[in-house]
């Protein structure tokens, strides 16, 4: 099976290294290859986390750069600075709601403008799905559910080998019992707004 | 039930490499485990902590390594299968002890985790500790995924009880912190009562005794020698007239490069997974039929020098190459495009890479460092002592959370090698200098390496003042205990030793404990410290707000800025440097969400403009 690398960048406490495992058990349900790894050595400490998830024939558990069949970035601004790892046939999705790093706030730099830095994006990748996914998660009843709301983008996208069925599968079976409802819901909206955006 | 303890053989689960190592362990039968947090590492011993409250396995958080190594060598000598897990600069504080256990070695099967961190994503250094085998004697496997670490867990606890001698695991941060499909094996009955039989000339290392031992930890050597040369985690695979030799995560890009360069069929790959001793006879068996010969290892060559060492003894004359300016480095981690590259350029293959986009026209992004947590107690010390003494003073730091005091606005992080050097090198500054020292050190880290330098400073009459920074938790490691906290509130028998208590009792004449949210109090608190002749000691004593969360205290209000009092001086944004704050069209704000009600930056507004949120 052909390999599909993809790579998730997040800020501590957005939740991606659940959505990476949510991935990886629904893999093991399909019989489908996988092996992940993650940084999350100071995310607590407001740093960034990254995780690649590599599926199919592959035996290494990280992406090198222009290597990545898909990006899925939690935070816009991270989503930018990893495109060094993104290459002409990437798949580019990301939510556009900002969080700005401190530093910005200390006067050490400025936050991007997005609008301008994501249509140079789109000319660069083979697709760029970008919408508000807090916005999306709040409608599905909280904004902890926005990585819910990132796999559902990705799931439309089609750019991993793993089916929506079975990440809704794992999503009732591993994730919180009171949130189940709510995971689903965004699952569905982030889905949807990939799907308008074709 | 914790989820490594199942007892369904064949069952694939996606483990983090820590729970696979955990999980390795117990299927071997893991009776007794010892730690001291540290990253890539905690998560084995975190697996094993809450193991050990629903299971009859052993398990404590040691003061330090050298001590978590010393229980575990007991445990060991007295039959049980030990494991005692620590990061690489862990296994320095354990290397006194592990030099001379190698000579008097084991009964039960004794595994030393040693977790290398290549780039150094959470580490001061990033020394390579394969060369922990030359310098002990000892063996050392080493797996290249998640997969075989949990298999080869198992073999390092058969294989130090068939040489009654301590092995070195060791893994390195792609392999801790990486994830994998795992079939699970049978989980072997733990014995948990162990024996001790007298045989003082066995272990008693005085010289005498110790010219024996080392004696028999060379013929074990010889043992160990005969076995790598056998082992199956020493494997030769396919077919060609060249040759890479390759150990560890590197193995895996290896492999890939193999498969991406098409070069299948014209490299043939030597990985050594039982390292240490060098498998000699393999090596040279595979180097004599190799046109030529790439090494790939991350960290230092202590591949690369066994076998140009073999190669000469076999009369080899081609080519053998690894770290050099052209081809691999020494520093940092490997990724799979740079050893594809260098597969291809050694071996004249073609290569296409896929090209990054293009991302100079791209803004630059502001860097997102770590930094010190909305309402950290750290930042209330460092602000409070800047106040004071700006930057007339020496300011030895130590390794924990607050050594992200470092950054600005608070930048007070001058030195700092190691766990507890800060209160030693403060001394040294003192005298060298005749200026001010002000160190700190956290609490665990206290514990675990300050109380000799205390003891120093004391006895050698030196000026100077130490401020133990306790948060009431080893918080940079994901919130272990230490000797210092109250254990008995989480339901816990263990017994507390105030810090307090600790440094009247090493002689310390001036000690005070304080709040470091009471700023005021604080800053004439130090003034009266660094002004008393001699060891001073603060204890700046506020929980860990993280901690406190998973420990459900209430949180406080949180605060707001009231606009129309507010005349944008930013003291609190420019001095403190929390991540609270955050500006809207150029004036200050706080997220709400974020902050946690500490209120240091309520009493540094000249204006009293910081205000708590009606509830």
């Amino acid at each position: 099976m052909e390999a599909t690398k993809l790579i998730i960048v997040a800020v501590g406490g957005q939740g991606n290294l659940l959505a990476s495992k949510v991935l990886g058990e629904a893999a093991i349900k399909l019989g489908v290859p996988v092996r992940m790894s993650e940084i999350h050595g100071m995310a607590q400490r407001g740093g960034v986390v990254e995780s690649a998830v590599l599926f199919g024939d592959v035996h290494s558990t990280i992406i090198s750069n222009g290597e990545a069949d898909a990006l899925l970035g939690f935070e816009p601004s991270e989503t930018l600075r990893a495109m060094n790892k993104a290459n002409r046939n990437t798949t580019v999705i990301t939510n556009l709601h900002p969080l700005p790093p401190f530093t910005v706030a200390i006067g050490k730099g400025k936050y991007p403008d997005l609008d301008s830095s994501f249509k140079l994006v789109k000319e660069k990748c083979r697709r760029l799905i970008a919408f508000d996914g807090v916005k999306l998660a709040q409608d599905a009843g909280t904004v902890m559910s926005l990585n819910m709301v990132m796999l559902g983008a990705l799931a439309q996208t089609k750019s991993v080998p793993i089916s929506v069925e079975a990440i809704k599968d794992t999503i009732r079976f591993n994730t919180k019992k009171n949130f189940v409802d709510i995971n689903i819901k965004a699952f569905d909206l982030g889905y949807e707004a990939a799907a308008k955006m074709n | 039930m914790h989820k490594l303890l199942k007892d369904n053989p064949g069952e694939k689960m996606l483990l983090l490499g820590n729970e696979a190592i955990a999980r390795g362990a117990l299927e071997a039968g893991v009776a007794f485990a010892t730690t001291y947090p540290g990253t890539p590492s905690s998560e084995i011993a975190e697996n094993f902590f809450r193991i050990a409250q629903e299971t009859d396995l052993y398990f404590e958080y040691s003061t330090n390594e050298k001590v978590a190594l010393e229980v575990a060598a007991a445990s060991a000598v007295s039959g049980l299968r030990t494991m005692c897990s620590m990061k690489h600069v862990g296994v320095n504080v354990a290397a006194d002890a592990l030099m001379t256990l190698a000579y008097v070695g084991v009964k039960g099967g004794l595994v030393l985790v040693s977790a290398d961190d290549p780039f150094m994503f959470s580490s001061q250094n990033e020394q390579d500790n394969r060369y922990y085998g030359k310098l002990s004697g000892l063996p050392i496997l080493e797996p290249s995924s998640v997969e075989e670490a949990k298999d080869m867990v198992k073999h390092a606890f058969d294989l130090s009880e068939e040489l009654q001698e301590p092995v070195i695991f060791r893994t390195t941060t792609r392999i801790n912190h990486s994830s994998g499909v795992v079939s699970l094996g049978p989980i072997r009955e733990r014995i948990t009562q162990g024996t001790f039989t007298k045989d003082p000339f066995s272990y008693v290392t005085v010289p005498a005794v110790s010219r024996n031992l080392h004696k028999k930890l060379l013929t074990n050597y010889e043992k160990a020698r005969v076995l790598a040369n056998k082992s199956h985690y020493n494997l030769i695979e396919g077919d060609g007239v060249w040759g890479i030799i390759c150990n560890g995560v590197s193995y895996n890009y290896v492999k890939d490069a193999i498969a991406d360069l098409k070069l299948t069929g014209k490299v043939k790959v030597l990985r050594t997974g039982f390292s240490h001793p060098l498998p000699d006879e393999l090596i040279k068996g595979f180097v004599k039929d190799c046109e030529k010969i790439l090494i790939v290892e991350e960290g230092e060559p202590y591949l690369e020098e066994g076998v140009k060492a073999l190669a000469q003894e076999v009369g080899y004359t081609g080519s053998i190459r690894g770290k050099s300016a052209d081809l691999f480095s020494r520093l940092y981690e490997f990724d799979p495009a740079t050893v594809r590259k260098n597969v291809a350029q050694y071996f004249g293959a073609q290569t296409q890479a896929k090209q990054s986009v293009e991302t100079a026209d791209l803004p630059e992004i502001p860097a997102r460092p770590p930094n010190l947590c909305a309402g950290c107690p750290h930042r209330a010390t460092f602000y409070a002592v800047r106040a004071v003494l700006g930057d007339e003073a020496i300011y030895p730091t130590d390794i924990g959370c607050y050594t992200l005091g470092l950054l600005p606005p608070l930048s007070m992080a001058d030195f700092v090698i190691c766990m507890g050097s800060s209160v030693s090198s403060a001394a040294g500054f003192a005298k060298a200098t005749g200026r001010k020292v002000v160190a700190f050190i956290g609490d665990s880290t206290f514990f675990h390496g300050g109380i000799p330098g205390l003891v120093n400073a004391v006895h050698n009459n030196h000026d100077i003042t130490l401020i133990v920074v306790d948060n009431g938790t080893t918080a940079m490691t994901g919130h272990q205990p230490h000797p210092g906290v109250d254990m008995a509130r989480l339901g816990y028998p263990h017994t507390r030793i105030p810090i307090e208590d600790v440094v009247k009792g090493l002689g310390v004449k001036h000690v005070v404990t304080v709040n470091p949210l009471k700023s005021k109090k604080l800053m004439e608190t130090v003034k009266e410290a660094v002004d008393f002749k001699g060891v001073s000691v603060i204890i700046s004593q506020e929980i860990c707000p993280l901690y406190a969360r998973t420990i459900e205290k209430k949180p406080k209000r949180a605060f707001y800025v009231n606009q129309e009092k507010c005349k944008n001086h930013r003291d609190c944004i420019n001095k403190l440097g929390c991540p609270a704050f955050y500006l809207e069209e150029e004036r200050v704000c706080i997220d709400e969400d974020a902050c946690i009600g500490c209120a240091l930056c309520a009493q540094i507004c000249p204006e009293n403009a910081i205000l708590p949120l009606r509830k």
